[in-house]
């Protein structure tokens, strides 16, 4: 992972609820093996025509949208499937961040994982920032947990430390997880397993 | 102080706390499956580290693989492959895979509980949203993402931060042709599908107490599609008596002491949750969803919502672009929509009673010549009870395609899907866009919602043929 540095960027904006899963990248792509290669395939079904062209009216196709770095989309964004593929999709297309009045629970902690910094915003945020002009642009700061809207506004965002630290430092939660084997082989010694799938 | 289930199931699955960071938490049992455990082999490969645990590891193949004769080869190349790899890793890690031939390959979330895996008080994880079904044997079991797989893989742990509890408690008894999964749909149309976000659902109430385990895990199944990674039930009679004499459950002593443990389970006298919310279950009615989320249900006669009535905006263009996806006018109700595929299956409702459910509607009937009708069983293990009772038979002279176990047109992966604009009816637990194929639309429902519109080839209130 890389390290999670402040930026600013213009906004990609889907207005819709409830955006889930299977809309960010559908189901027939997950039959890969690989992590790499899913930029072409976020948004699918609502990028490409029958023929596989780009429908001009869909947002990631406008000209305005290319270099964009931030999605801001409706409440509960990805919800639905646990596919990483979600995430993954996102951030090769070139998102650092999405911002929605809330996340499903899985998305949320895939996108953590995965340099996606899911920003909650207040509902009178949400709609000042789907009202900005185009070119409108927001400054992200993950240190202060601040963005700042078009109009100057820097409003609080929430991150738990934990994800805050990975993110700032570039590092996944295994190396953290790895270092507590003590207490793990501790816990399994105390917890004799009531099953054996091997068996 | 009194502590619910889930706090009881958190609190005794906890390997480490720090300040500062989320709880690490052990897991029982990892079920593994195609689509989302490669990319977390290959993290394994790259670190050089091991699977921790095999023991407490199984993996199947469900997703990808066809639903037709399986003695044939895959043609699509791709899924192939990723079967393929799947073998490979489980190969090289010692994890014991039910793979494409095994005689007890299934629905993940089909056979964890049939093999006697799943067991009262255990946390269970799975690369898969729906792993939640676990819940209805009193575990705490929820769906990770790949990095998250990689994780238990590799230390049998995963870092949680704990969740809501939210009690949805639901008394009185069921009405002929009213089933655990319009108790689900009904509990989602009620919430949203964001309405149980940050929390753990707990069932209760005499309706869920009189479920047998199929139906429970039909309820379980679904606390995603309520926005909640993880629904449970807690143990009773009813647990014990199915898992009794499973593949893995305890024996002898061990069981006895194993029921003593579960007896402990069940949320103490005077807990409290977060939240709560009733429902009534003699005023249920069979329920359907119109829309492109799990969320947009009604009671099967019921007229569709207009969205001009809809005050919020961003919510009024969400209803008016579901139903214009759907081809369907607000207003008026589905009944009697014209359908061109019914599919029975789906880790939601493919086990046996579903199945039985189904056939006993469809005994001595004709599907609608209009209509496709797939039933694929969840497991090789449904497959051969059902065989035993004479199901596919009924099946096959009602009209209906009797396939090959897999998760098949619930997520159409593997072909069995639908073509653009066609409308089906299911048992599955999305309805979102494009989900059973792209174009596709479709109405979630129960077995016998399902098989009463198969046979009238119309969306049909099953009370109307009983």
């Amino acid at each position: 992972m890389k390290e999670f540095t402040n930026f600013e960027s213009r906004l990609v904006k889907l207005p819709l609820n409830n955006v889930d899963t299977d809309q960010i990248i559908p189901a027939r792509f997950l039959k890969t093996t690989s992590k790499q290669g899913l930029d072409r395939q976020l948004f699918n079904d609502w990028r490409y025509d029958a023929a596989g062209n780009p429908k001009p009216e869909f947002v990631l196709n406008r000209q305005e949208s290319q270099g964009v770095q931030v999605l801001l989309a409706g409440d509960n964004f990805g919800c639905g499937s646990s596919r990483e593929h979600a995430p993954w999709a996102l951030t090769q297309w070139g998102f650092r961040a999405v911002i929605s009045t809330s996340f499903a629970d899985i998305f949320q902690q895939n996108s953590l994982k995965n340099s996606l910094l899911p920003i909650v915003v207040p509902a009178d945020v949400h709609a000042e920032l789907f009202a900005a002009g185009p070119g409108a642009i927001v400054k992200i700061d993950l240190p202060n947990q601040t963005l700042t809207t078009p109009s100057g506004r820097e409003v609080g965002f929430p991150v738990d430390a934990f994800s805050k630290h990975c993110l700032l430092k570039g590092v996944d939660e295994l190396g953290y997880i790895l270092e507590q084997a003590p207490e793990i082989a501790a816990y399994e010694a105390a917890h004799p397993a009531s099953i054996n799938a091997l068996a | 102080m009194p502590r619910t289930i889930i706090e009881k199931l958190w609190d005794s699955h906890v390997v480490h706390e720090s300040a500062g960071a989320p709880t690490l938490l052990f897991i029982d049992l990892h079920l593994v499956h195609e689509v989302t455990s490669p990319q977390a082999f290959q993290g394994l490969r790259e670190r050089g580290l091991k699977v921790r645990r095999p023991d407490l590891t199984i993996a199947t193949a469900d997703h990808s693989i066809p639903t037709s004769d399986r003695s044939l080869p895959i043609l699509d190349k791709i899924a192939l492959k990723q079967l393929d790899q799947l073998e490979t890793n489980c190969t090289e890690f010692g994890i014991r895979c039910l793979g494409v031939h095994s005689s007890q390959q299934g629905i993940v979330h089909v056979i964890g509980p049939e093999l006697g895996l799943t067991q009262p008080g255990m946390t269970v994880v799975c690369g898969d949203s729906h792993t939640a079904t676990h819940g209805a044997f009193g575990a705490l079991a929820f769906g990770i993402g790949t990095s998250e797989v990689e994780q238990v893989l590799a230390t049998q742990c995963v870092l949680q931060r704990q969740s809501k509890t939210f009690q949805v408690q639901v008394e009185g008894r069921l009405g002929t042709g009213v089933s655990a999964k319009d108790i689900i749909l009904a509990l989602i149309a009620r919430i949203g599908i964001g309405g149980g976000t940050g929390s753990v659902f707990e069932y209760t109430g005499s309706a869920i107490r009189a479920l047998g385990m199929d139906e429970r895990m039909t309820v379980c199944n679904m606390s995603i599609e309520g926005g909640s990674r993880a629904g449970l039930i807690a143990p009773d009679d009813t647990t014990f008596e199915y898992l009794a004499g499973r593949p893995h459950a305890p024996k002898g002593a061990g069981w006895d002491a194993a029921i003593a443990r579960w007896k402990q389970l069940p949320t103490d006298e005077g807990a409290a949750y977060d939240r709560c919310i009733g429902i009534d279950a003699d005023s249920l009615e069979p329920m359907i969803t119109y829309g492109t989320n799990p969320g947009m249900g009604v009671s099967i006669n019921a007229p569709l919502p207009e969205p001009s009535q809809v005050a919020d905006p961003m919510a009024r263009d969400s209803i008016t672009k579901a139903l214009a996806y759907m081809g369907l006018e607000g207003g008026k109700p589905l009944v009697g929509h014209p359908i061109d595929v019914v599919f029975i299956g789906s880790c939601t409702n493919s086990r046996i009673s579903d199945l039985r459910t189904a056939a006993g509607l469809l005994k001595g009937r004709k599907v609608s010549d209009k209509v496709r009708v797939m039933v694929v069983p969840g497991s090789q293990e449904v497959k051969r009870q059902a065989i035993a009772e004479g199901l596919p038979e009924i099946f096959r002279a009602a009209g209906c395609e009797w396939r090959e176990p897999g998760c098949s047109m619930c997520i159409a992966m593997n072909g069995d899907q639908l073509s653009p604009g066609q409308y089906s009816v299911s048992t599955s637990n999305r309805n979102f866009e494009g989900r059973q194929g792209k174009g596709g639309r479709t109405f979630l429902a129960s077995p016998l919602t399902a098989a009463a519109s198969a046979i009238m080839g119309v969306v049909t209130d099953v009370r109307t043929l009983l």
